[in-house]
């Protein structure tokens, strides 16, 4: 309590006291808090991966082809296991962390960057020039995002940054129309009057006055997107249309275990839990920040 | 009227292009602002009175546009102005204060720096970069003169204790405060005209008297003319020099408060003064002008009041024109 009053007392004077008060309401708020635990835990873990993997990720060792994980009898120094090339399994879970984490924050970044320029602009303005971007952007939305991506993959060929391509070029139409409708709606408000008549020009109008008041609901939008961009690349890795090994991806790590699924489970098991934690986790975090962040929801 | 003029309109027609016919809004207007004045512009909703005012800022939305008419501001014809210039004209020279103080504050951004703003957007001070950023570890604006010429406004408004107020909220003031920092941003550039769009009429009565206060205060220490739109007689009446009346998007009866208010000569001045709820006699009933505002799509020919005049006459089918009755009234009326 004492802290909360203290927290009061100086954030009129604090550039950032809503963030201050939306990390008290997270913590407050257990599930959100859970998953802002797994998705840091997981940040920090790729951080601090090349200290930390036991074993080099990249090269095998034949003789430990296989071999179970630390309870089964059999089990050797590989924590979780070995694959079907002799990799330490724990090791390329920690490295492909890495991955992951950058495929979900570029092509959120990306995504954002491009779909909130475009939707601001787009709401703003109207006419033309919003015509054309929606259309182009219902006929993405057409398409099965997956189809799409494996389309792209196929015609650019495998590779870290065809990925980012391939998922930001339809990721970036769910921030557009999100943007587009906040805008529209902020559009019709009085303080958007008010900057005109006090002499700002529309650029600034948008990007100065309009878009800090819609960031919050491009926060939860991106948070959740993050999850949803990791399975893709992951169904892509699956595919062998991601990221190609032997770069340690948790999608291709499943694909790899598949044919060994009866006699070796855990090749495929341990990156497929590890994605699974990963994604629930930033899904808790975004539907947790919604649920702050969202003033129709907002109870007190 | 003073001898030299801030604002002359001349002639202002605005219309809004609609599917179904033009609706002018403003219907050949024409208006006299002298410097230092107190005008106010009183009517019914929908007569045209925002308009006219967002004519003059050349911001109206877009179906709507200026057909024709001269506004001169200083001399210069705004009309003729090109988007750079009218840009520099607006909250520079001409500012304007709205209605609804709550939604017209943007609501993320701290008091004190929205009236930052408005000083930087035309170059009173310089917009601090990075400011913002060092202000987390110490109090940079305090060391700042920008800061200290802010909360100087901030004082001149009656804003109470300005050094915490400059960091709050717009949530957290109250209407009349929120109205008091609409006022200072509107006065920061220190412009010679203030258009005022029914600055009062969300704030309660007690509040009402201080903000109008606070308007006239301005008004004499810096001889800014104002153009104060209301449809509330009574308050024109405490605050204006003169009065214009609009019906229809024109101009029915104007003159200075004393000649409006005890001998007011169009029939929609005296139906707007007798709809007036009265304090000190009980008996008398308040008497409410007959029918509705016309569809300003198709108005009637002639006289747009005729349908609820109840002196109407033939010669009424006839548009009259502003009659000069001396002493600075002028009335659109054939029976005057």
């Amino acid at each position: 309590m004492k802290t909360r009053i203290y927290f009061i007392k100086i954030r009129a004077r604090l550039f950032w006291w809503n963030l201050v008060d939306v990390f008290w309401k997270m913590v407050a708020h257990r599930s959100t808090l859970i998953g802002a635990i797994v998705v840091a835990l997981f940040i920090f873990m790729a951080l601090i991966a090349p200290w930390i993997v036991p074993h080099n990720p990249l090269e095998g060792d034949l003789f430990k082809r296989l071999v179970p994980p630390f309870w089964i009898p059999g089990s050797t120094n590989y924590l979780l296991g070995g694959d079907e090339l002799g990799r330490d399994i724990f090791s390329r879970i920690v490295a492909g962390a890495e991955i992951s984490l950058w495929i979900g924050f570029l092509s959120v970044g990306v995504s954002i960057l491009v779909g909130t320029l475009l939707g601001a602009f787009a709401g703003f303005y109207r006419g033309l020039f919003d015509e054309l971007i929606s259309r182009f952007a219902e006929i993405l939305l057409a398409f099965p995002f997956l189809i799409f991506a494996i389309g792209v993959m196929a015609m650019m060929g495998p590779g870290f940054w065809n990925l980012i391509f391939a998922l930001t070029f339809k990721g970036w139409v769910e921030f557009f129309r999100l943007i587009r409708g906040e805008v529209m709606s902020e559009t019709t408000k009085e303080y958007v009057e008010a900057a005109r008549a006090s002499g700002l020009r529309n650029r600034a109008i948008i990007l100065r006055e309009i878009l800090p008041n819609v960031v919050h609901s491009l926060i939860v939008l991106g948070t959740l997107r993050m999850g949803y961009m990791i399975i893709m690349e992951a169904s892509l890795s699956f595919l062998g249309l991601g990221i190609q090994p032997p770069m340690p991806a948790w999608g291709s790590m499943v694909n790899s275990g598949r044919p060994y699924m009866l006699n070796a489970w855990w090749i495929s098991t341990f990156p497929g839990l590890a994605l699974l934690t990963l994604v629930l986790g930033i899904n808790l975090l975004g539907e947790g920040l919604r649920d702050i962040l969202d003033p129709r929801l907002r109870i007190d | 009227m003073g001898e030299e003029l801030c604002l002359n309109i001349t002639n202002l027609t605005t219309l809004f292009k609609t599917r179904k016919g033009a609706i002018r809004a403003v219907n050949d207007l024409s208006l006299k602002v002298g410097k230092g004045e107190l005008l106010g512009l009183v009517g019914e909703s929908g007569c045209g009175k925002s308009v006219t005012l967002l004519s003059i800022l050349r911001l109206i939305p877009y179906p709507g546009e200026i057909v024709s008419g001269t506004i001169l501001f200083e001399g210069e014809d705004l009309l003729k102005k090109n988007k750079q210039e009218i840009r520099k004209i607006r909250g520079m020279k001409i500012s304007m204060v709205f209605q609804d103080p709550m939604t017209t504050l943007n609501p993320v951004f701290k008091v004190g720096e929205q009236i930052r703003e408005s000083l930087s957007i035309h170059g009173m001070i310089q917009p601090t970069h990075g400011g913002k950023f060092l202000s987390l570890f110490y109090d940079h604006y305090r060391r700042k003169p920008e800061y200290r010429r802010v909360i100087e406004i901030m004082e001149q408004v009656g804003i109470s204790t300005p050094d915490s107020r400059y960091y709050e909220y717009p949530h957290q003031f109250s209407g009349g405060m929120q109205q008091r920092a609409l006022i200072a941003i509107a006065l920061s550039c220190n412009p010679s005209l203030i258009l005022a769009d029914e600055p009062t009429t969300a704030l309660d009565v007690t509040i009402q008297a201080q903000i109008l206060e606070l308007l006239k205060k301005i008004n004499r220490e810096r001889s800014t003319s104002m153009i104060f739109v209301t449809h509330n007689l009574a308050v024109a009446n405490e605050f204006c020099h003169r009065i214009a009346v609009m019906y229809a998007g024109r101009i029915v009866e104007v003159g200075n408060v004393d000649s409006i208010v005890r001998k007011p000569l169009h029939p929609y001045t005296k139906g707007l003064l007798n709809s007036i709820p009265r304090m000190t006699d009980k008996s008398q009933r308040i008497e409410p002008i007959p029918g509705n505002v016309p569809d300003l799509i198709d108005l009637p020919e002639g006289c747009a009041f005729k349908p609820r005049c109840q002196w109407a006459q033939d010669r009424c089918n006839e548009l009259p024109l502003l009659k000069d009755l001396g002493e600075d009234h002028f009335v659109r009326c054939h029976l005057s």
